[in-house]
C-alpha cells in the first residue's frame, strides 16, 4: 500500500445559503481545492462524494453523476462514486479516497462532501435527520434523533461522567472557536449561561446544545505521498484513516455512554499511524450534540472517562491551551451540512498542520485527529494526518 | 404514503413485543432477529419468537419539545429508554405520566397505544407505549 497525501482544500462558507444551489455548493468547494493543489483539474482520475440525503432534502439521487458532470468531468468518464453513511457521509468518502489511492488504483483522486438542507421545511429536515437512527424502532416509536443524545445526557449525569454544565461547555468552546473562523454559520462566542437557558429541544438538552441546520461544502484532492511534491509544497500526510461500525439502535448496546466505534476506530488508526492519544495536537470531533463531543473526547482516549467535561469546562480544548478541540468551531458553530461534514473536518485538520488556519493556529501541530460519527455512532471514522 | 404491508408485517413486534429467543444460546433480543450476533451462523434457523416481559424500570428518559410533525400535538411529551424485568432494553414513548417526575429507576408497564398516523387518509399506526406501574 502506498502512502497517501492531501494536496488540496476547499471549503465553502457554511450556513443557511438561500441564494445558493447543491450544484453551486459543491462545485466552489471543489475549484478551491483544486486550485490550492495547483492543479488544471484534468489530472483527477476518480471521484469521491459524501452526500447524506439529496435524495430527501433536494429530490435528487444520483449525485455521483451531478458532480461530476458539473465539475466538468463528464465528458472524461472518470469514475465517481456517491458515499452515504448518515453524518459520516463525508468521512467514509474520505476513506475510499484514500484506499483507491494507496492500493494503486488512482493516482489523483478528488474527495467532495455536501449537503444543501434549507430547501425544505424543518419538521422534514429533522424527519430526515432521525432517519440516521433505527427509523422502525427509535423514530418510528416517537423518538428524535435529539433526544437520543438527549438520553446518554441524561444517563451520563446520573453515573457521574459529566455534569450539565460540562456537557453545555462544548458548545462554549465551539462557539469560540466560531468566531475565529471566517467560513462558520455562527462567528460569535457564547457563554455558558446562554446555553443553559436556552430553549429545551429534548430534556437535558437545549437549543443551544444542538448543531445547526445548515447548507456547505468541503473537498480535498488527494495523491500518492511520493508525488505530492510534483504539484505543490503545502500538503499532509494521511498518517491513517479507520473505521468502524456498531448497533443501528442505541437501545442495542450495553453502554450507551460510550460509543464503541470510536473507541474501535481510534485504537485501529493510532496503531497504524504509530502514535497513542497523547501525541495528538488538534482534534476535530463529531459535536452534533454537545454530549457526543464530549463522549468522543473520552472515546478517542485524549481524556480519561469522567474527565472531558471538566476540562472543556475550565477552557482546555481553546486554541492556546492543552488541548484545542474542534478550532473549525465544530458541528455547533461552524455548522453541520451533513455530507460535508467528515470532509471538511479534514480541512481544518490540514489546515492546521500546513499552518495556515490563522487566528485559529495551534503552534507547532504535528498530529492531528478527525473523528466522524454516523448515526447514534453507528459508523466511526478516525483520521490521523500528519504535518510534514 | 406507505403501504398497509409496512404496518401489519411488524404486528407481533409493535402490539405484544414479540421478540426472540436464540435457540443456541438462550439470548433474547428485541426487535426480531434472523440470526444471534453471538452465534451467528450456529444459530441460523434456531430463533424462536419470544414475547418480552412489560414491565421493567426506566434506563434513561428524554423529554422532547421540538417534535415531528406527526407528533406535534403530543409536545411536550415523554421518551425513555425501559429495560425490561428479563433485561432487554427497549426504547419507546412513556405517557399518563407527570413529565417533571420521571426518574430513572421508575417501574413502568407496556400498554398498546396509537403512535401516529401517515397523514389525514393514511395509515394509523399503533404500538406499545410505557406507563407508569403503580
Amino acid at each position: 500500500m502506498r502512502d497517501v497525501a492531501i494536496i488540496g482544500v476547499g471549503v465553502t462558507k457554511f450556513g443557511e445559503l438561500w441564494n445558493r444551489s447543491f450544484r453551486d455548493l459543491g462545485i466552489e468547494a471543489g475549484l478551491k481545492a483544486i486550485e490550492d493543489a495547483k492543479l488544471s483539474g484534468s489530472e483527477i482520475d476518480g471521484l469521491f462524494i459524501g452526500n447524506m440525503s439529496a435524495g430527501r432534502f433536494i429530490n435528487q439521487q444520483h449525485i455521483d453523476a451531478l458532480i461530476a458532470d458539473y465539475s466538468g468531468m463528464a465528458s472524461k468518464h472518470i469514475p465517481a462514486t456517491r458515499v452515504e453513511a448518515g453524518g459520516a457521509s463525508g468521512a467514509v468518502a474520505f476513506r475510499q479516497a484514500v484506499m483507491a489511492v494507496a492500493s494503486g488504483m488512482h493516482d489523483i483522486v478528488m474527495v467532495g462532501g455536501a449537503e444543501k438542507m434549507t430547501d425544505i421545511d424543518d419538521p422534514s429536515i429533522n424527519s430526515v435527520l432521525d432517519a440516521t437512527a433505527d427509523a422502525e424502532w427509535e423514530a418510528g416509536m416517537g423518538l428524535t434523533f435529539a433526544s437520543l443524545h438527549a438520553m446518554i445526557a441524561q444517563r451520563m449525569i446520573h453515573d457521574g461522567i459529566a455534569t450539565r454544565e460540562e456537557i453545555a461547555s462544548f458548545s462554549v468552546n465551539s462557539h469560540f472557536h466560531g468566531a475565529l473562523n471566517p467560513n462558520a454559520q455562527f462567528k460569535k462566542a457564547i457563554t455558558l449561561d446562554t446555553v443553559l437557558r436556552s430553549g429545551p429541544v429534548a430534556t437535558p438538552l437545549g437549543m443551544f446544545d444542538c448543531a445547526p441546520i445548515s447548507d456547505g461544502a468541503a473537498s480535498l484532492v488527494l495523491c500518492p505521498l511520493e508525488d505530492a511534491k510534483k504539484y505543490t509544497d503545502s500538503y499532509v500526510k494521511v498518517s491513517a484513516v479507520a473505521q468502524a461500525s456498531d448497533t443501528l439502535a442505541l437501545f442495542q448496546r450495553e453502554d450507551i455512554t460510550t460509543y464503541g466505534a470510536t473507541v474501535s476506530a481510534a485504537q485501529a488508526a493510532y496503531k497504524t499511524a504509530g502514535i497513542t492519544a497523547a501525541d495528538v495536537d488538534v482534534a476535530e470531533v463529531h459535536d452534533t450534540y454537545t454530549v457526543a463531543g464530549i463522549m468522543a473526547l473520552q472515546d478517542l482516549g485524549l481524556f480519561k472517562r469522567g474527565e472531558a467535561g471538566k476540562a472543556v469546562l475550565e477552557g482546555k480544548c481553546q486554541v492556546g491551551s492543552d488541548m484545542p478541540v474542534n478550532t473549525s468551531g465544530g458541528l455547533k458553530a461552524r455548522g453541520h451540512p451533513v455530507g460535508a461534514t467528515g470532509v471538511a473536518q479534514i480541512v481544518e485538520i490540514a489546515e492546521q498542520l500546513r499552518g495556515s488556519a490563522d487566528k485559529r493556529q495551534v503552534e507547532n501541530a504535528k498530529y492531528g485527529v478527525a473523528q466522524s460519527s454516523g448515526g447514534m455512532g453507528s459508523a466511526v471514522v478516525v483520521s490521523v494526518m500528519e504535518a510534514i | 404514503m406507505a403501504s398497509v404491508a409496512k404496518e401489519w408485517r411488524e404486528i407481533p413486534g409493535r402490539y405484544n413485543l414479540v421478540g426472540c429467543k436464540c435457540g443456541a444460546c438462550g439470548k433474547v433480543y428485541f426487535p426480531r432477529r434472523n440470526l444471534c450476533p453471538e452465534c451467528r451462523r450456529a444459530s441460523i434457523g434456531k430463533m424462536e419468537d419470544y414475547a418480552v416481559c412489560r414491565k421493567g424500570k426506566v434506563f434513561t428518559f428524554s423529554v422532547i419539545y421540538d417534535a415531528p410533525e406527526c407528533n406535534n400535538l403530543l409536545k411536550p411529551y415523554a421518551v425513555a429508554m425501559v429495560k425490561t424485568d428479563d433485561g432487554v432494553m427497549i426504547s419507546a414513548q412513556l405517557v399518563d405520566v407527570d413529565i417533571d417526575k420521571i426518574e430513572i429507576g421508575m417501574p413502568v408497564r407496556a400498554v398498546l397505544r396509537k403512535l401516529d398516523a401517515d397523514g389525514e387518509s393514511g395509515v394509523i399506526h399503533y404500538g406499545f407505549k410505557f406507563v407508569p406501574d403503580l
